[in-house]
């Protein structure tokens, strides 16, 4: 009576007590009862139904031919405005939708047919014991053990040893030219087109860069001379142009040279204008993006992070090494030129990249 | 009409008025608004022009640049040097006066506080201290007279690793970000250019010309007109992370509801 809380759970509990003890597998529910559609009973909505997946089908074969129809009548430039999307090239939009009614016609229709006239009974498939007899078995066994032993496997066992070995080696003809071919080691990345005397030219103009023309928080994106623009294609090809766009591209800043921390940056330098491979050390994307006042220099990838005043060393991100610096000085008209080649490969790093000497320089 | 006129006294009419008078304020205002004239320069500015901008510079700019704009450590930078051109773009652009401190100064071009002639006063005060770029002439701003397609190749060698090969914006480190130049004045863009406002760098003339500066305009109003769309919904522009979000969220779920509907009975 002091607690009446209490009261009222104790018949719960004398309940469970005496209900029997609970089984540990659960009773098969079995399955739902079964309820017929309209169209199983009813005649008229059978029909109707029919007629539902045969319009569903007809649309699809109208909007194929439309599609066709599309391809060939609309110009392929004509724009036009569609509400909520905005401007919007017609031919795309015609033949998109026209594919693509072409196609949900064909998938509706298969659909509604399944759900509303297929038998939408519940089959239980019993299935049939899947061990085989126990004569099979043995007789199995005995054609085994007969021709282990007719093939004096039992008694001569350098048979075994010999014909796997010889099986194991073969696959290697077949795996090793797969793996021996996957390319050729990046010798490429050895070489640039940078050499000592270079014009630096100001891509794609093509332009050469006065000393004086670098003004502090200015970018220069350079290639080098002969591999700019229109005339490096015509010259060396698209694709050798291409191999040079993606090698040779460097990035031109000046700093004020008290900011400047590394002394060998500073000499490789001009009076503060400093050269950098644009390639990023982790997987090659161009790293340009450069803030002109933290002086740092981001790759759109993986947001490898350089300090430019630290001779690119990597603040932030998956790189693991500095960009490589380009020497440079200034010629007879003032004009910018490499002092050199880079002194290491650009780009990202392979096996073979650390191996000295194969730059000609230590 | 009647129903309207009913209406008339309800308490929510003040509001519905208010709101309506400062939308169409601001964005007719915003509309007109570009800055300063084309060639602002503090060559043959008048005396009376120069006191109007000394007098806007004391009450707007000198607590952080400084009374005579030298600058005040790490409240604001000195202005000497920085031309006609960054005034007009900082101030036009609605970046300055900058509203609070934060990690850059944010385009917000429906907070301009001055009008086009204050502006102009402001740059050749600024320009006359030490002087800068000037504000473009106007036949550098004609896009019509640009080559989209160097401007193309100009573009994408210098702006797009930072703006987005489709000029819509991204990011860079530390919070700060690449605005989006659709729909920017072809004045701001050329100052911009010029001046290279907070983290972006300076594009001098010897750099980029004033011709190829006018032909990445032109790139940049061909693609706003929607040269580079070939049909379908662009989802900003972003690059793969606005498709990928798209497909993810939206094209996902619509393929799980798609599969869920089609396992169920019918009945």
């Amino acid at each position: 009576m002091a607690n009446p809380h209490h009261d009222d759970t104790a018949p719960a509990m004398r309940d469970d007590a005496a209900a029997p003890a609970r089984s540990e597998t659960f009773q098969n529910p079995g399955l739902p009862p079964h309820v017929p559609r309209r169209a199983d009973g009813d005649p008229k909505a059978a029909k109707r139904a029919e007629i539902q997946v045969v319009v569903l089908f007809t649309l699809s074969a109208l909007a194929s031919i439309a599609f066709v129809v599309a391809y060939f009548v609309i110009d392929p430039d004509l724009k036009g405005y569609l509400l909520g999307i905005g401007e919007i090239n017609l031919f795309h939009l015609a033949i998109g939708v026209t594919m693509g009614v072409s196609l949900l016609g064909i998938g509706l229709g298969a659909i509604h047919w399944a759900k509303t006239l297929m038998p939408d009974e519940e089959v239980v498939e019993q299935r049939h014991p899947q061990v085989s007899g126990d004569d099979d078995r043995e007789a199995v066994a005995q054609t085994l053990s007969h021709g282990w032993r007719s093939s004096q496997l039992n008694r001569r066992s350098a048979l075994l040893g010999s014909a796997g070995g010889a099986l194991g080696l073969f696959a290697l003809p077949i795996v090793l030219p797969v793996i021996a071919g996957l390319g050729p080691r990046p010798q490429g990345l050895y070489t640039t087109n940078w050499a000592e005397g270079t014009l630096l030219r100001i891509d794609p103009s093509g332009a050469a860069i006065r000393a004086g023309d670098v003004t502090q928080g200015s970018v220069f994106h350079v290639m080098p001379d002969g591999w700019v623009g229109h005339e490096a294609v015509e010259e060396h090809g698209a694709e050798e142009a291409m191999i040079a766009k993606a090698k040779d591209q460097v990035i031109v800043v000046r700093l004020d040279p008290s900011l400047i921390k590394s002394q060998k940056q500073r000499e490789w330098g001009y009076e503060g204008i400093v050269a950098y491979s644009k390639v990023c050390t982790h997987v090659g994307c161009p790293v340009a993006l450069y803030e002109q006042q933290t002086h740092h220099l981001l790759c759109p990838c993986h947001q490898s992070t350089f300090d430019m005043t630290d001779d690119c060393n990597v603040i932030f991100g998956p790189a693991k090494r500095a960009l490589p610096q380009l020497p440079i000085t200034v010629d007879g008209d003032g004009y910018i030129v490499a002092a050199g080649p880079f002194r290491e490969p650009v780009g990202p790093s392979f096996w073979e990249r650390e191996r000295p000497g194969l730059m000609g320089v230590e | 009409m009647s129903s309207l006129a009913a209406r008339r006294r309800s308490p929510l009419a003040l509001l519905m008025l208010l709101f309506l008078g400062l939308t169409f304020t601001g964005t007719a205002y915003a509309a007109l608004q570009t800055g300063a004239a084309p060639g602002t320069s503090a060559e043959g500015a008048s005396q009376e022009q120069l006191g109007e901008g000394r007098q806007l510079f004391l009450a707007n700019c000198a607590s952080c640049h400084g009374a005579n704009a030298e600058g005040n450590g790490e409240a604001g930078p000195s202005l000497y040097g920085v031309g006609a051109a960054a005034v007009d773009f900082q101030v036009a652009t609605g970046r300055m006066p900058l509203p609070a401190p934060g990690v850059q100064a944010e385009r917000n071009i429906s907070q301009v506080h001055f009008s086009d002639e204050q502006i102009e006063a402001l740059a050749v005060y600024v320009d006359s201290l030490a002087p800068g770029p000037d504000v473009p002439e106007e036949q550098w701003l004609d896009a019509s007279q640009g080559d989209a397609a160097n401007g193309g190749a100009v573009y994408r060698t210098n702006c797009a690793m930072c703006h987005n090969s489709s000029g819509t914006g991204g990011a860079l480190t530390r919070g700060k970000y690449a605005p989006t130049l659709m729909g920017v004045d072809a004045q701001h863009i050329y100052e911009a250019m010029l001046t290279g406002p907070q983290s972006m760098p300076v594009f001098n003339d010897q750099n980029i010309t004033p011709e190829e500066k006018r032909d990445v305009i032109a790139f940049l109003k061909s693609i706003e007109d929607g040269a580079n769309d070939q049909g379908g919904h662009t989802l900003g522009s972003l690059g793969p992370a606005g498709d990928a979000l798209f497909a993810w969220t939206i094209g996902i779920l619509a393929f799980i509801g798609a599969a869920v509907w089609l396992g169920r009975k019918a009945a």
